[in-house]
């Protein structure tokens, strides 16, 4: 059982307190969107083995979403941030570059 | 003749005997013997049948590795099957009886599989019973249920409680032999918070049988002295009897403490499941003792030599007056030492090495025991028990030397470090050949949230099979009291090494390898796994699964790596290369009681209940859950069944007055200068043009366009809109609305809360709502005031209300919502005032009729996930101006655009019947798995009280198009029933009823 520190309430919450928003930072696709876009935004994800970003719900606490940069294969967490950004911060990407050299990016 | 020794027994307390039933016959014991080691006492030395062959099974170990000796225990509401009699601690009054016999455990009718066993190889039942067909039906399936099957299912519920506890810990131990002691005082020395978790009742470990002294202090003394230093500090907490069963991610693991196991019924919970969250794990799980291949090794007598060792030394139970030993390591002389130094005879050690000059082997023969080496059992003799072993030279194929005549024989193929815990969360292992088994991998260890080394294995788990190989690792060099912790593994140190033996001779035939038992539970042999190699299975994980091996309720803690050994050898690779099977929580079988806990019966789970739910109670309804909610189905009335009350709530509702509890309704405040634009996105429909103090019906979707809630929105003012959902999807809706409003539109000015449990709410409807809402008075609620689909704010009869002329049964119709504090008093108002305008209270199905005659819709009836709003004909409640909208470019897919999609029609049947629920539309032809083709099917089917026949909607392909044709439903049965197809509104097509 996962814990993520909520970055809202700061809570080391259990993982029985979050519910599961599946992958972060993907673009929403609306009407104009072509079928590739729409089946990229719907469907492709990318269920890596390694380094990877979640969004979770804080649903037994403070209510509010954020994002969490983890580890599938071993666990390890790199950091939990708010969900109101386009993409990873700076200093998350630099903790997930020293821990794993060969990772290739969040995209 | 296995029996009790007149001296020794280091656990038992022969001041206390204890009766107990074995099979109906009547056994003594003493307290601190074992179920098993008791058994042994009474020269029970059978215990149970194997799952294949009904071949005889004796106990082969001392602890939770045991196979075979598997017992059915208690009876009535406190019978357990598979519990293992090595773990079970006697108590007086015992009742246990053996398993998967048929009829008797002495005389077996299964054991004719013995004889078919060369019909019967590795995935017998892939090959076997597949044909011819009815064979497996009427045969082969009715025979192996009546004969197969490990133990008895309870019948009753369970007399038993359980309970659930939480702890937190800096460093958690699991294992209380030295290793774990050694590493639970350092971690204290250091300050740290610290809990010790022991499967057993006692702490030590093997040492005190195994080893005389520790630094020259008698071990038990020495166990006792750790100990108690331990108990007395506060950071220290012990817990016996509790198996540390799983370890998960970032440092919790759950532990089963077996709380009154062995004091059934004093009021105790039977087990106690702890959740434990730690920093740091360590370890000490010790290893467990391999058996040797050789041709009958499942004969009752067989056992691991350090089970042998445990009886005697622990519960002075002699497992025979002689006992041969087979071995490949040292270990086993103990085993020869122990039952000499206990009056009995070893006639023969018979060492697979073909030298042997170790302290133990020397001590052996110092004690003037026979030792051959290079010598292996190439047959033990004997059927429901041992008689003799012929020995062989383990080089050969088996011809026979001499035969030795023995009860017993004692075996030792080596030790498998009990490397479980390790690999449970992501720790790899790796082979170490001067031990022929896995040990855990320092370098890969399962990490913690930071990335740092989550456990740390000590001792024998560890591959340190030696006391001074422990003591050396964990004290410091200077040899004092100073403990110091592994960073992550502790090292072996070499002194011990174990060359691999896997068969026994090496060059066995045939004959000899399909009598060498690998698994003793599911009845796999050398010769199976050999089979499973030469029919094409290369992957330890396939093969497993196709002999079954590993797989009985052991998990294989016994068999794994003789059959991963024997596996690899036929394959001609190293045994690593061929790897391990996956190491899984649980370590051993845990009883669902635990697991469950609490939440059982009351508390299963969480129990909504609306204000009036009271009155409900008392007025003698019939609930239906929804959800967590229970709602009232219907009120029936003496001597009515759940129909006829149903029919009479909507007769009494259409023509006179109905009260309907609408409090589990969903209901979302959406408050902001963006709220409209954001319930414009959220709605297929518009709701920003909606005027203050009017209703409007919405459908949510997702983005996929399928059909997810719907409900009645009403603007209370400028900024705010009250939603209401369906009673299931409150919560569900309220997430989704933040999920949109904090990930995607962060910077719109919406705030929502979900009031849905602080109202009541009440639907009065029927011919007299009216009369109802002017009895109680103080409110304007006519036509001309109060129209269709509008809401005010005001006090009716007193209370403080929110009305909304909304209907969802085509009557005049009033929803209130007052607060929840009132609720239950308007509600008795409400009948009060209502009493001589005909009121009764009417439930979910009323509800449910009442809207089908409607031809309304229902979220989770007429939609399944994977229907659009425009499947529904609900195009209407669809904004073609919108640019965007949550679902608008899913439902533009092709697929979902199609013409050809199953759409919503009404259902008039030929004779009156009403259409089993579920019944599928056929069409001509069949499909390619020889079903019959369907073109739709019903969503919503009732008899109608208000029509007197049976009324249905469902999808149909092409449906709205096919008015007036007659299409047939299939039933269970097999028989159709015919129906017309029309349009979806039963009753008062033009709305007349509620338009007053
Ligand atoms: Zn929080």
């Amino acid at each position: 059982m996962l814990i993520l520190t909520c970055p809202y309430c700061g809570i080391k919450a259990d993982e029985t307190e979050l519910s599961p928003g599946y992958e972060a930072h993907l673009k929403r696709f609306g009407p104009d969107a072509s079928p590739e876009e729409f089946e990229a935004y719907m469907f492709a994800r990318k269920n890596p083995k390694g380094v990877h970003f979640e969004r979770w719900r804080h649903a037994y606490g403070c209510g509010k979403w954020f994002l969490a940069a983890r580890c599938t294969a071993t666990l390890e967490v790199f950091g939990t941030y708010p969900a109101q950004v386009g993409e990873p911060p700076a200093d998350i990407i630099d903790k997930i570059k020293a821990r794993r050299p060969d990772w290739k990016g969040y995209k | 003749m296995s029996t009790r020794l007149a001296k020794g027994g280091r656990l038992i307390d022969r001041t206390a005997a204890m009766d107990f039933h074995f099979n109906g016959k009547v056994m003594r014991g003493f307290a601190g013997d074992t179920l098993a080691a008791a058994l042994l006492a009474n020269d029970q030395m059978l215990m149970g049948r194997s799952f294949k062959y009904h071949r005889p099974r004796g106990v082969v170990g001392s602890g939770p590795e045991e196979p075979n000796a598997l017992v059915n225990l208690g009876r009535g509401a406190r019978l357990e099957p598979n519990q293992r009699a090595t773990t079970t601690e006697l108590f007086d009054g015992l009742e246990a009886t053996s398993q998967n016999h048929w009829p008797s455990l002495e005389f077996d009718v299964g054991v004719v599989n013995n004889y078919a066993a060369r019909f019967m190889p590795a995935g017998f039942y892939y090959k076997t019973f597949i044909h011819p067909r009815p064979f497996w039906k009427h045969v082969f399936e009715p025979v192996i249920r009546r004969a197969a099957g490990l133990g008895k299912a309870p019948t009753e519920g369970d007399a038993d409680r359980y309970e659930q506890a939480y702890a937190f810990c800096d460093v958690l131990v699991v294992g209380g032999g030295v290793a774990g002691l050694l590493a639970a005082k350092a971690a204290a020395d250091a300050g740290q918070r610290v809990i010790l978790l022991e499967q057993t009742a006692t702490l030590g470990g093997r040492t005190p049988v195994d080893e005389a002294d520790i630094d020259g202090t008698p071990v038990d003394t020495w166990i006792a002295a750790i100990e108690s230093d331990l108990r007395a500090r506060d950071n220290v907490t012990i817990r016996t009897r509790t198996c540390g069963f799983g370890v998960y991610d970032h440092g919790y693991v759950l532990a089963d403490e077996r709380v009154a196991d062995h004091t059934p019924g004093d009021g105790r919970p039977k087990h106690r499941l702890w959740r434990i969250r730690t920093a740091k794990i360590v370890t000490a799980t010790g290893a467990i003792e391999r058996p040797l291949s050789f041709a009958g090794n499942d004969i009752p007598g067989v056992m691991l030599a350090s089970a042998v060792r445990d009886y005697v030394v622990n519960h002075a139970v002699s497992p025979g007056d002689r006992t041969v030993i087979a071995t490949n390591n040292d270990s086993a002389y103990q085993t020869a030492l122990a039952l000499k130094a206990a009056g009995l005879e070893v006639p023969a050690i018979l060492d697979a090495r073909d030298t042997a000059t170790g302290a133990l082997p020397e001590a052996a023969r110092a004690a003037g025991i026979r030792v051959l080496t290079g010598r292996g059992i190439a047959k033990v003799k004997g059927g429901k028990r041992v008689t003799g072993v012929a020995v062989c030279t383990q080089a050969g194929e088996g011809a026979v030397l001499e035969e030795i005549t023995c009860e017993a024989v004692a075996m030792s193929g080596g030790w498998s470090p009990v490397v479980h815990l390790f690999s449970h969360c992501g720790g790899k292992v790796k082979w170490d050949d001067n031990l022929s088994a896995f040990i855990p991998d320092a370098s890969r260890p399962p990490v913690n949230h930071d990335g740092s080394p989550m456990v740390s294995v000590v001792g024998a788990a560890a591959g340190c099979l030696s006391l001074a190989n422990i003591l050396a690792g964990l004290r410091d060099v200077s040899g004092k009291t100073a403990i110091r912790l592994p960073d992550v593994c502790q090292t072996p140190d070499g002194s011990v090494s174990i060359p691999p033996v896997w068969v026994m001779p090496q060059g066995a035939p045939i004959q000899l390898r399909s009598k060498m038992w690998l698994d003793y539970q599911n009845d796999v042999k050398v010769s199976d796994v050999q089979l499973a190699s030469r029919e094409g299975y290369q992957s330890v994980e396939h093969t497993k699964r196709y002999t079954t091996l590993g797989m009985a309720t052991d998990q294989g803690k016994l068999s794994n790596i003789n059959g991963l050994a024997v596996l690899a050898d036929s394959l001609n690779e190293p045994i690593p290369q061929v790897g391990t099977t996956t190491f899984r929580p649980p370590y051993t079988p845990v009883t669902i009681g635990a697991l469950a806990g609490e939440s059982r019966g009351e508390i299963f789970q969480p129990l909504r209940r609306t204000p009036m739910h009271e009155w409900h109670e008392k007025s003698g309804a019939y609930f239906e859950p929804v959800g967590l909610w229970h709602r009232p189905y219907c009120f029936p009335r003496a001597g009515e069944t759940h129909e006829q009350a149903v029919h009479r709530e909507v007769l009494n509702t259409r023509e006179k007055l109905g009260l309907l509890d609408a409090s589990t309704l969903g209901k979302i405040i959406v408050k902001g200068p963006d709220a409209g634009r954001f319930l414009d996105m959220l709605y297929t429909g518009v709701m920003s043009t909606l005027p203050i103090g009017k209703c409007r019906y919405g459908l949510m979707c997702n983005e996929q366009g399928f059909l997810s809630d719907d409900g009645v929105v009403a603007r209370l003012d400028e900024e705010t809109f009250l939603c209401h959902t369906t009673s299931g999807g409150a919560d569900r809706i309220h997430a989704w609305m933040e999920d949109w409003l904090q990930c995607e539109w962060w910077d719109w000015k919406v705030y929502t809360a979900n009031v849905t449990e602080q109202y009541a709410q009440i639907a009065v409807v029927g011919p007299n709502a009216r009369k109802l809402l002017e009895t109680l008075g103080g409110m304007d609620v006519s036509k001309e005031t109060l129209p269709f689909m509008q809401s005010a704010d005001g006090t009716l009869g007193g209370f403080p209300a929110r009305v909304y002329r909304i209907s969802f049964s085509g009557e005049l119709s009033y929803e209130i919502a007052v607060p929840a504090s009132q609720g239950a008093a308007f509600w008795e108002a409400c009948h009060k005032a209502g009493a001589s305008l005909g009121a009764m209270p009417y439930g979910t199905e009323a509800l449910h009729v009442m809207r089908a005659e409607k031809g309304f819709i229902m979220i989770g009836d007429e939609t399944d996930g994977t229907v659009i709003p425009q499947d529904l004909n609900l195009d209407w409640a669809i904004s073609k101006k919108k640019a965007d909208y949550l679902g608008k470019r899913g439902q533009a897919r092709t697929f979902l655009a199609s013409p050809d999609r199953w759409k919503l029609v009404g259902f008039d049947t030929l004779d009156g019947s009403a259409i089993p629920d579920g019944a599928y539309i056929v069409a001509d032809g069949t499909n390619g798995n020889g079903q019959r083709n369907v073109q739709g099917r019903v969503t919503s089917t009732y008899h109608s009280p208000t029509l007197k026949r049976g009324i249905a909607m469902g999808l149909l392909k092409h449906g709205p198009q096919r008015m007036g044709e007659v299409v047939e439903f299939n039933t269970i049965q097999g028989e159709t029933v015919k129906a017309r197809v029309r349009d979806t509104v039963f009753f008062d097509k033009d709305g007349e009823k509620q338009n007053v």
